[in-house]
């Protein structure tokens, strides 16, 4: 960058050479230095966001429990065929692994993942390992079998077998209400077990009733603020921003207080005589639903108003005096020319809407909880990581598709944040 | 509206703006209800109030626990903010400066976590930070926060940046400026009001943040919005109510902020291109 060193008695047509080169040198010099200003966001995002949620995708096909419980009679079955009982040193395999981790959490966790697989394995388990260790010299294969006949049974010989692997798509499969059978086939999981798709379905029905309402309650206002003196759509704006500043909470609290049963909007109905008895406003869909676009629709003003804000009124105008009539010339040459804010801010209520979990949780019954309270309830409640991960990864892709056709198509300047 | 319009435009006037001021009540009326209930005297959130009374905010400034997360709020956020504002910063400056082969894509991954659901974060700093120690402590808390905000800092920075004249940085440096001196004499007074804006874009968001709190704090680091979701959920009592109200308040301070920077930086903008 400094000049100092600028050779300026060589002969002139050398120093051009060398001069463009050298500013060539220093430009990428620069811009190389710039670039490590990057760095340390980088590294940080790296290790306190991206590595996360790489292992907690990783998790969704991870299948440790088994395979670190029981290696070697794993190792053993590994060259068994699966058409008739697996050999005699894979009871004894089975039988020493088993005592060596009695009573220990891992062959909970083991016992857990086969039952997952064939129920009833968790008893089979459990209820072996208590009588293990066997005496010294006792044929293994009779002494199992003793214990329970199920351990004559090839399918439950093969269930080990198949959840022993390292990885699995099991929970991927689940997630998506798929089950793979004992005969390696894929089936749709049986309608009374399952219910993924019915909540993935749900996350993307409210998200799109959110989105439209947003849409229908959003355009007018934008529409006007467009095309109101300066002044007076910034003071317009004041409506839109103060309730996309304040805190999310304060808002569902403030839903939950105007919606109850003996709330002002049931006071209001009633007095009005529109109905004699409280409705139920709140802990139910509807609940949600209002309380959702009012949070969101902010974010579906903002960017309908910025491409709003840049349409020329000319276009109206010329239309009108070439003798289109108002509405005609509103809905063939102004609405056109709106749809990327509509489909901005569409999408971005939509995506924002998916991973929603505060307002549902808080203001909907069991009946409106998205796929957000399930990876929230897998991972607290029931300690199934395997499935929090796999709906996460779901939801995740959903998302991230989502988000890079809003990426590319509309401009990543129109950043979620609004402005 | 001219005095020849038509009937059908008459209406279509009056029933845009009529339609428009019900959305706009409908945005901010719920904001101000919950505020007239933070005085209420008896214990129900609910109108017509039976009187006048302080006793919520009293309750609030009282309560252990609403002082705790109070604190662990103003613990976590101005550090989590502060992180956010330097790193983002710089790489903002860097952003803009550099160029490079996948820099589109190195600047979707830096906003990233903006755009991923909070709680797929949550569960994935639960279950990264955990092995760690990490989880249950004001570090950890700080941590995510950070990353939550970065974004915020980038996509505000860069923007200021856009419009930033980066031959002010030559010729301070040909007036013998070393680059440090440049940045903190030329650089940073200049794009102040963005980065006060990013930081104020993080400060909000680890303010209002609860999702990866639930998973990253131990009872002992709960924040005022982690203290609010238990109190929506068990027993909303008007004590909500009066941290609502000093929630609307501070949000409306932190909006009239950001249109004063929003126009200093335009003066300064208008004033450089006259």
């Amino acid at each position: 960058m400094s000049t100092d060193t600028l050779p300026l008695d060589a002969a002139p047509t050398e120093s051009v050479v060398g001069l463009k080169q050298r500013l060539r040198r220093a430009e990428r010099r620069r811009k190389l230095l710039y670039g490590a200003l990057i760095l340390p966001l980088a590294l940080f995002l790296v290790i306190a966001f991206i590595w996360p949620i790489a292992a907690l995708l990783k998790r969704s096909v991870d299948n440790p429990e088994v395979h670190g419980a029981l290696p070697q009679t794993l190792a053993v079955l590994k060259h068994w065929s699966g058409d008739e009982l697996p050999p005699a040193e894979a009871y004894a395999a089975l039988a020493g692994e088993l005592a060596a981790i009695r009573g220990t959490p891992e062959l909970g966790a083991a016992a857990k993942r086969l039952n997952r697989e064939t129920p009833g394995y968790r008893s089979l388990i459990m209820k072996t390992a208590r009588k293990m260790p066997l005496a010294e010299g006792v044929d293994a294969q009779g002494a199992l079998m003793t214990i329970d006949s199920r351990w004559s049974d090839v399918d439950i010989w093969l269930a080990i077998k198949r959840t022993g692997a390292p990885y699995t798509a099991f929970y991927m499969l689940s997630a998506l209400d798929l089950t793979i059978d004992a005969d390696g086939s894929l089936s749709a999981t049986p309608p009374e077990e399952s219910i993924y798709l019915d909540i993935l379905g749900r996350t993307f029905w409210m998200s799109l009733i959110v989105a439209a309402c947003c849409l229908l309650l959003g355009f007018p206002v934008a529409y006007l603020m467009a095309n109101l003196p300066q002044d007076k759509s910034n003071s317009l704006m004041i409506f839109v921003l103060l309730p996309f500043w304040t805190s999310v909470l304060v808002r569902v609290a403030a839903w939950i207080v105007l919606l109850q049963n003996d709330g002002l909007v049931n006071q209001a109905l009633m007095a009005l005589g529109l109905t004699d008895s409280p409705l139920q406003l709140v802990f139910n869909r509807l609940g949600v639903y209002i309380a959702m676009v009012h949070i969101l629709l902010p974010f579906m003003v903002l960017p309908l108003y910025s491409v709003m804000k840049g349409i020329s009124p000319v276009y109206m105008r010329a239309a009108m005096s070439l003798g289109c009539p108002p509405f005609k010339s509103f809905w063939k040459v102004y609405f056109p020319q709106t749809l990327p804010g509509i489909g901005a801010g569409t999408l971005l209520v939509f995506i924002i809407c998916m991973g929603y979990y505060i307002t549902p949780a808080l203001l909907g019954s069991p009946k409106e909880q998205m796929v957000s309270y399930f990876i929230a309830f897998y991972t607290n409640q029931t300690i199934n990581w395997g499935m929090a991960a796999a709906l996460s990864a779901v939801l995740l892709a959903a998302t991230l598709v989502l988000y890079v056709f809003y990426a590319r198509r509309l401009g990543a300047s129109q950043a979620p944040a609004g402005r | 509206m001219n005095a020849y319009a038509s009937p059908v435009e008459r209406a279509w006037y009056i029933g845009l703006r009529v339609l428009v001021g019900l959305v706009l009540a409908f945005l901010v009326l719920p904001i101000l209800v919950i505020i007239p209930l933070s005085f209420n005297a008896d214990s129900f959130l609910m109108y017509p109030m039976s009187g006048f009374s302080l006793r919520w905010y009293e309750d609030f400034l009282t309560s252990p626990a609403w002082q705790q997360s109070l604190k662990n709020s103003l613990i976590v956020s101005p550090a989590a903010t502060v992180i956010a504002m330097a790193l983002g910063t710089l790489a903002s400056i860097g952003l803009v400066r550099s160029d490079f082969p996948g820099k589109t894509l190195l600047m979707a991954v830096l906003i990233s976590p903006m755009v991923v659901p909070l709680v797929i974060v949550g569960v994935a700093m639960y279950l990264f930070f955990a092995p760690l120690g990490l989880t249950g402590t004001y570090t950890g808390l700080i941590l995510s926060h950070a990353v939550l905000g970065v974004p915020f800092v980038i996509t505000t920075v860069t923007a200021t940046l856009q419009g930033f004249d980066f031959n002010m940085v030559r010729a301070a440096a040909s007036l013998g400026a070393n680059p440090v001196t440049a940045f903190f004499r030329v650089t940073l007074p200049l794009v102040a009001p963005g980065v006060i804006s990013g930081g104020l874009f993080a400060f909000a968001t680890s303010f209002d943040e609860v999702v990866v709190t639930l998973f990253m704090a131990s009872p002992q680091q709960a924040t005022l919005p982690r203290q609010m979701f238990s109190g929506i959920r068990e027993n909303i009592s008007p004590t909500i109510a009066a941290v609502a109200t000093i929630l609307i308040v501070l949000s409306t301070l932190m909006l009239i902020t950001l249109e004063w920077l929003r126009r200093r930086n335009e003066r300064i903008r208008g004033a450089r291109s006259t």
